[in-house]
């Protein structure tokens, strides 16, 4: 069927671009790393921590860069938070790597220096989706993990306002 | 059916009066084949011939009258028993008694009112059929011939264009707008999105069109909801004060015109979904109805056709005089 008319297709009507909008920085700019991974104590009272650096424009973040310490417990805690506190689907958690935990193991178990690696990578993973939802942006127990010195597992849960 | 080769049977056939020069229209049936049918549109005089051959020759046909239906139903497909007849009209052709030899007879509905738009979905169909019927005391003969109708619309009086402010607070807000509400079956969204504020790791974005059928009334709705499109209108992250254009032509898509709640039985109606996806695949949206009317082909003016070419002309021009006056 031939169609005799020309559409009208021209563009709508737009403001012109500030050219600081454009050539600025983002407003979306979030990065956390997870390494130096650390063994502190001796024999069977050793873990390993993490240091989690973060640096951000959002606004909701109260502190623009922070670098903390935490642990694989410390990111287990985080995820339970999450998962009974806000709507999310939390991403998954390297493995906890029980077996690895057993006497009577020819290698250093779960000090290993590839599981450790392993591990670091993961987590790093985790935290970036995490930080990275609107949803658990709003969150206390995100902004405790990230920004605060230590951990305070009594505290009152609850959402972040700006 | 015949027993053993006794008794008659006939074949019916029914011809239309302007089959060499009526349009004809292609048609999806419901296991998805496309058929092309005769083409009506609401008014028209239905008309022709059905021709009754005698199968063998020399015996008579005994019959309780012959007719000629022109139906137009709803059939539900969760509800195959009951056909919801909106157009029925009948014509008897012949008396009880019986046929000598083959024989033809004319027919004629005149300016018959057809409503609806033939459709064809996934748990409704609307058609309408002209049905002949040998009525026998054992078992009738009928033959069916479907016809597609179309329901045609002129320019709507008022066509507001679509604009709006949305947003999750804090993280992102965006203004989007669509030239118009009502678009007819060939013709192109014209759109922008302008982004207020971009908080969020965007990597791509993209406008849906999504028919929705909505079948059954009270605690037993069906809603089949059905993608017809994805189209990218954006690939990487924007800032703020970014414009995006959206040009959309619908002519490439499989669409009907709305259906609004048609003898209270079913509807169909369409939707533009503005898609954001961000660098983790979430999905941010935003769905808007719009309305599609079916136009009919009405070769345009020259007149028309100027002032249009002239529109496009003028509009590039204040586009680069525009572009001009920035750069100085």
């Amino acid at each position: 069927m031939s169609e005799a008319t020309v559409a009208d297709t021209r563009r709508l009507n737009s403001k012109p671009q500030d050219l600081t909008d454009a050539y600025g920085p983002p407003s979306n700019f979030l990065e956390i790393d997870v390494y130096d991974p650390q063994t502190i104590g001796v024999g069977r009272n050793r873990f390993t921590t993490y240091e989690v650096r973060m640096k951000t424009n959002l606004p909701i973040f109260k502190l623009k860069e922070s670098c903390v310490r935490r642990r694989y417990s410390d990111f287990e805690w985080l995820k339970n938070e999450l998962e009974r506190d806000s709507k999310i689907v939390v991403p998954p958690l390297p493995g906890k790597a029980l077996k690895r935990q057993l006497p009577f193991r020819g290698d250093e178990g779960i000090f290993e220096e590839s599981f450790i690696e392993e591990r670091r990578s993961g987590l790093e993973q985790f935290i970036n989706r995490i930080a990275g939802h609107p949803l658990a942006q709003n969150e206390r127990c995100l902004h405790m993990f990230l920004q605060d010195e230590s951990i305070d597992r009594n505290y009152i849960p609850g959402k972040v306002r700006q | 059916m015949s027993f053993f080769g006794f008794g008659q049977t006939a074949e019916i056939d029914i011809v239309l009066s302007d089959a060499e020069t009526r349009k004809k229209a292609e048609h999806k049936t419901e296991d998805g084949k496309k058929d092309k049918y005769f083409l009506f549109y609401d008014g028209e005089t239905v008309s022709g011939k059905v021709n009754v051959t005698l199968k063998t020759p020399g015996k008579r046909l005994e019959h309780n009258g012959i007719k000629i239906e022109f139906v137009g139903q709803i059939e539900l497909y969760y509800d195959r028993g009951n056909h919801h007849e909106f157009v029925s009209l009948v014509k008897d052709l012949a008396r009880p008694g019986e046929l000598s030899q083959s024989q033809t007879f004319d027919f004629e509905f005149t300016h018959v009112e057809k409503p609806y738009e033939s459709y064809t979905g996934q748990n409704v169909k609307l058609r309408y059929f002209l049905r002949a019927t040998i009525s026998r005391r054992l078992n009738d003969i009928s033959k069916e011939m479907d016809i597609v109708v179309q329901t045609l619309c002129t320019y709507p009086e008022v066509n507001s264009s679509i604009k709006m402010e949305v947003g999750i607070e804090d993280c992102l807000h965006i203004e989007f707008e669509y030239n118009k509400s009502k678009y007819h079956l060939r013709d192109v969204i014209v759109g922008k999105i302008y982004f207020l504020l971009v908080r969020i790791k965007i990597k791509h974005m993209e406008i849906d069109i999504i028919k929705r059928e909505t079948t059954g009334t009270g605690p037993s709705v069906y809603h089949e909801n059905d993608t017809i499109a994805k189209y990218e209108i954006m690939d990487g992250a924007p800032v703020r004060g970014e414009s995006i254009p959206i040009r959309l032509f619908l002519a490439g898509y499989e669409l009907t015109p709305t259906m609004r709640d048609i003898n209270k039985k079913f509807s169909v109606r369409y939707y533009l979904n503005l898609v954001l996806i961000d660098e983790e695949e979430r999905r941010y949206f935003k769905q808007q109805e719009i309305t599609l009317w079916r136009k009919g082909d009405i070769v345009r003016s020259m007149s028309q056709q100027a002032t249009i070419a002239t529109q496009r002309y003028e509009g590039s021009n204040s586009a680069s005089a525009q572009a001009k006056e920035e750069s100085n």
